[in-house]
C-alpha cells in the first residue's frame, strides 16, 4: 500500500489513467471534500454579497460578519424534524434529494483542476460529464412527483421541459468547442477534459477568443444555458419563490432540503467548471505561451500566496474597525484568529512558490506547479459563481413559455449556426 | 386537494370546481390553493386557481382572512374616536384613508378646513402616495422575480415615514387628520425636510427605472400581460392607476377636486394598453406627478390657523353622505349615514383595493400561473382594506 501510495507521487498523469485506486480515492475523498467546503463558502458569499448589492448587512451575528453563518444554517436543518408527507411516496421521496446530489458530486470525477490533478483522465470525458449532469434533472423531476403536491409537481414539470430544451442548445456549443481542438497538423479532435485544455495551449488562444466571435458566442450560450441548467435566477422557474412557493422541495424540510441545495451548488460549480474548461483555459494561467520565462512562471506562480495575504488583510482591516465594545471581544478575536490563519495559508503558499522555483526539489516544485493550476482554475470558477449571484441579485425571472421560446427559437439556432460557421472557418484556415 | 373538497360545498363557485372526478394526475384540470399562505398574494388573499398545466382557465378570490369589522365598529364608536380605524384598512396609505374620512365627516358637518390644514393634507397625503407606490414598486417586481428593487424602495420609503414620524409620531397608522382639520402644526424645519425629501428623491425613481423599465425580461414579463380594456375597467368599478392605465384620465383630484387640489398644476398620466407594463409607468408618473404637487404645496403653504371651527361633540345632522378621494389604489368612497346621534347609523367604506380586485380573473383567465402573481402586483392591493 506504501508501495502505492509512493509510486504516483512521481508521475505526472492522474491517478485514474495510472491506474492507481489508492490516489484516485484520495482525489475522490479531497474534491468530495473541497466541493463541500466551496458551497458552505458559496453560501456565505452568495447571502453578503446579495446582501450588499441591496444595500443591507447580510448576516452579521453568528460569528464575525456572519462567518460561521453556514454551520449555524446546517446544524439547524440537521437537528430540524424530517418531515415525509403522509401522501408522498416514501422511499421516491427519500432517494429523490439522494439522486440530484449523486449526479452533481459525479460529475467531479472528470473535472481537470490541473494536468494530473483530476481523478481520472476519461477519454470521453466532456460527454460522461454532459450525461451525468443532466441526470440532476431525475432528482427534481421524481422530488416533485412524489411529493404528490401541486406546486412541486407544477415546479417539477418546467424543471424538466427547462433542462431538455437548454441541454440542446448546451450540447451543440460544446461541440463548436470541441470541435475547435481538432484544428490541428493531425486533424483529430478529442472529447477528453484534459485534452481539450491542452489543445487550447498547443493552439495558444483560449477558445473564447478563437475565430472571434464565434468562441464568443458559443460561449454566451453556453454561459446562459448553464445558468438554466442549474435553475438559477432569471431561470430559477422550478422553485420560483413567488409562484411556486419553493417549487419541487415545497414539501421537503430539514437535512433533505438543504441535499438539495448543497447539490444546486455544487451543480453550479460543475458547470463553470466545464465552461472553465472549454472556454476559458481550464488550469492554465494567463498567457502561458506569451510570457513563459521562467521568470513570469515565478510572478504567477506568487499569486496564490497574495490572494490569501489579501484576503487576510481584509479581515485584519475588519478586525481593526469593529466598533471598540465589551460586546464585540470575542467576534474581534475571532476574526484575528482567521485573519491569522488565512494570512498563514498566504504565507505557507508563498514559501511553496519560492521553494519550487530556487530548490528546485522536484516534489516541491511539483506541489508549487499544482496549487498554480488549481489556483487558476479555481479563480476563473469563482468568476461564474461571482456571475450567478450577480444575476440573481439584478434581474427578474423569465415567464417559463418565453424561457422555452428563447431556448428553442434563439439559443438553438444560434448555436447551430455557430456550429457550422466554426466547421467551415476551421475548414479554411487548416 | 383537499382543499376542493372544502370548496365544493360551496355552491355558487362560478368555476365548477366539482367537475374534476378523476383524480388529478389522470385529468387535464388542476386545482391550486394559492394562499392564504403564500409568498406572493400580499397578505392573507386565496385564489383558487383552476389550471390547464401551467395556463389558467379561472381564478376564484377568497376574501375574508383579515375581516376585522371596520364598518360595524364604526356604528358604535363616535366621529371621532373612529378616525384612528381608519388608518388600518389600507395601512400602506394611512395618510389617504384618514383625509377621506375627516372630509366626509367635515362635508356632513358643513365645516371645511382651514387653508393652512388644507396644504398640510396635501402634503401629507401626496408623501403617502409616493410610499404607497414605492411599497407597491417592490413587492411587485419581487413577485416578478427582481428581488433588488424591493430594497432600494424601502430604503426611500424610510424617508417619507421618517417626516410622518415627525409630524405626528407615527410612522404607519399615523391617524394625522382631524375631522375639522390637523391635530398638529407643523414642527419646525418642516418644509426644509420635504424639500430636502423631493431632492433626494428625484434621482431614486430614475434609479428604479434603470433597473426596470427598460429591462429586457421586466417587459417580456409585462407588456401585454393582465390585458384590461377601458370598457372592462369602468363596467367592473375599477378605478386609480389600474383604470388609466387603460386609457381613461379619471382622476379624482381633476374630476371632482376636494382638499384643495384644483389650486395645483399636476398631469394625470395615462396609458394606452391596460397591461402590466402601462400600469407600472403610469405609477411611476403618478411618483413625479406627487413630487410636483408637494413642491407647489410646500412653497405656497400659507399661514393661520390648522382646525376649522368644530364643536367639542361631533353631532352631524340627520342625512347622508357619500365622499370619495383619489387614494393611491384608486377611488376611496365614505358612505356615511348619520341619525342625529354622535354615532353613525351606518358607514360603509368603497375601497379601492376590493373593487379592483374584481378584476383579476378578467385580467388573468387564458394567461399562465407566473402572470397571476404579477396580476395580483400589479392591481396593488391591501388586504386590510379588501376585508376591511
Amino acid at each position: 500500500m506504501l508501495n502505492q501510495f509512493m509510486s504516483y507521487l512521481g508521475s505526472n498523469v492522474t491517478p485514474g489513467s495510472a491506474n492507481n485506486q489508492l490516489w484516485a480515492l484520495i482525489y475522490v475523498l479531497i474534491i468530495f471534500a473541497g466541493v463541500s467546503v466551496a458551497v458552505i463558502c458559496m453560501n456565505w458569499i452568495e447571502r453578503k454579497a446579495l446582501a450588499h448589492f441591496q444595500i443591507r448587512l447580510g448576516p452579521m451575528r453568528v460569528g464575525p460578519h456572519g462567518l460561521l453563518q453556514p454551520f449555524a444554517d446546517a446544524l439547524k436543518l440537521m437537528l430540524k424534524e424530517d418531515i415525509i408527507p403522509s401522501e408522498a411516496d416514501q422511499f421516491v421521496f427519500w432517494v429523490a434529494p439522494l439522486i440530484g446530489l449523486l449526479a452533481a458530486f459525479t460529475v467531479y470525477t472528470v473535472i481537470p483542476f490541473g494536468p494530473s490533478q483530476a481523478v481520472s483522465d476519461m477519454n470521453i470525458g466532456i460527454l460522461f460529464m454532459l450525461g451525468v449532469s443532466s441526470l440532476g434533472v431525475l432528482g427534481i423531476v421524481v422530488a416533485g412527483w412524489a411529493s404528490n403536491s401541486h406546486y412541486p409537481l407544477i415546479g417539477a414539470l418546467r424543471s424538466s421541459a427547462q433542462m431538455v430544451s437548454y441541454e440542446v442548445a448546451m450540447g451543440l456549443a460544446i461541440v463548436s468547442a470541441i470541435l475547435m481542438t481538432s484544428m490541428n497538423a493531425s486533424g483529430t479532435g478529442t472529447l477528453s477534459m484534459i485534452e481539450i485544455v491542452r489543445a487550447q495551449q498547443q493552439q495558444g488562444v483560449w477558445f473564447i477568443f478563437k475565430f472571434f466571435p464565434l468562441g464568443f458566442v458559443a460561449f454566451a450560450i453556453f454561459a446562459i444555458a448553464m445558468v438554466a441548467e442549474t435553475n438559477r435566477a432569471p431561470f430559477d422557474m422550478a422553485e420560483a419563490e413567488s409562484e411556486l412557493t419553493a417549487g419541487f422541495h415545497t414539501e421537503y424540510s430539514g437535512l433533505r432540503w438543504s441535499l438539495f441545495m448543497l447539490a444546486e451548488y455544487a451543480a453550479m460549480i460543475a458547470v463553470s467548471s466545464i465552461a472553465v474548461t472549454l472556454w476559458l483555459g481550464g488550469w492554465m494561467r494567463p498567457f502561458p505561451n506569451l510570457l513563459h520565462a521562467p521568470a513570469w512562471d515565478f510572478i504567477f506562480s506568487l499569486f496564490p500566496g497574495l490572494t490569501f495575504g489579501g484576503l487576510a488583510l481584509i479581515a485584519v482591516i475588519g478586525t481593526v474597525r469593529m466598533p471598540p465594545h465589551s460586546f464585540f471581544k470575542v467576534q474581534r478575536i475571532g476574526l484575528a484568529v482567521f485573519a491569522a490563519v488565512l494570512g498563514l495559508i498566504g504565507l505557507l503558499l508563498l514559501v511553496i512558490a519560492v521553494a519550487g522555483r530556487t530548490a528546485d526539489t522536484s516534489l516541491a516544485s511539483r506541489f508549487d506547479e499544482g496549487i498554480g493550476y488549481v489556483y487558476w482554475f479555481v479563480l476563473k470558477v469563482a468568476v461564474f459563481m461571482y456571475l450567478f449571484i450577480w444575476y440573481r441579485a439584478t434581474w427578474p425571472r423569465y415567464r417559463f413559455d418565453q424561457l422555452m421560446r428563447i431556448g428553442w427559437k434563439v439559443m438553438l439556432p444560434i448555436s447551430l449556426g455557430v456550429l457550422i460557421l466554426t466547421a467551415v472557418v476551421g475548414l479554411i484556415f487548416s | 386537494m383537499n382543499d376542493s373538497n372544502v370548496v365544493s360545498s360551496r355552491a355558487a363557485s362560478h368555476l365548477e370546481l366539482e367537475t374534476p372526478e378523476k383524480p388529478y394526475l389522470d385529468s387535464n384540470e388542476l386545482i391550486i390553493n394559492m394562499g392564504p399562505q403564500h409568498p406572493a398574494t400580499h397578505g392573507v388573499l386565496r385564489v383558487i386557481l383552476k389550471l390547464d398545466g401551467e395556463k389558467v382557465l379561472g381564478t376564484e378570490c377568497v376574501i375574508g382572512y383579515l375581516h376585522r369589522g371596520v364598518e360595524k365598529i364604526a356604528e358604535n364608536r363616535t366621529y371621532t374616536m373612529f378616525n384612528p380605524y381608519v388608518d388600518r384598512m389600507d395601512y400602506c396609505a394611512a395618510v389617504s384613508n384618514g383625509l377621506g374620512y375627516c372630509e366626509a365627516v367635515e362635508k356632513l358637518l358643513n365645516v371645511e378646513a382651514p387653508a393652512r390644514a388644507q396644504y398640510i393634507r396635501v402634503i401629507l397625503t401626496e408623501l403617502n402616495r409616493i410610499a404607497s407606490h414605492q411599497l407597491w414598486l417592490g413587492t411587485h417586481a419581487l413577485d416578478i422575480g427582481a428581488m433588488t428593487p424591493l430594497f432600494y424602495t424601502f430604503r426611500d420609503r424610510e424617508e417619507i415615514l421618517k417626516i410622518f414620524e415627525r409630524y405626528c409620531g407615527a410612522r404607519l397608522t399615523t391617524h394625522a387628520f382631524r375631522i375639522g382639520g390637523c391635530q398638529y402644526e407643523t414642527y419646525a424645519g418642516f418644509e426644509k425636510e420635504v424639500t430636502n425629501f423631493l431632492s433626494f428623491f428625484a434621482p431614486k425613481i430614475d434609479e428604479y427605472e434603470t433597473l426596470l423599465t427598460t429591462n429586457r425580461i421586466w417587459l417580456e414579463r409585462t407588456k401585454n400581460v393582465g390585458v384590461i380594456s377601458a370598457a372592462d375597467a369602468i363596467a367592473l368599478g375599477v378605478t386609480g392607476p389600474v383604470l388609466r392605465a387603460s386609457g381613461v384620465k379619471w382622476d379624482l383630484r381633476k374630476a371632482q377636486p376636494y382638499a384643495n387640489y384644483s389650486k395645483f398644476d399636476f398631469e394625470i398620466p395615462i396609458g394606452t394598453n391596460g397591461d402590466t407594463y402601462d400600469r407600472y409607468l403610469v405609477r411611476m408618473a403618478e411618483m413625479r406627478q406627487s413630487m410636483r404637487i408637494i413642491e407647489q404645496a410646500v412653497n405656497g403653504i400659507p399661514e393661520g390657523p390648522i382646525m376649522g371651527k368644530v364643536p367639542k361633540v361631533i353631532k352631524p345632522p340627520v342625512g347622508e353622505i357619500y365622499h370619495s378621494i383619489e387614494a393611491p389604489k384608486g377611488e376611496l368612497g365614505y358612505f356615511i349615514v348619520s341619525d342625529g346621534s354622535t354615532q353613525p347609523y351606518r358607514l360603509r367604506v368603497r375601497p379601492p383595493s376590493f373593487v379592483n380586485l374584481q378584476a383579476l380573473d378578467v385580467m388573468v383567465r387564458g394567461l399562465l400561473v407566473a402572470d397571476v402573481v404579477a396580476v395580483i402586483g400589479t392591481i396593488d392591493i391591501v388586504l386590510g382594506e379588501v376585508d376591511r
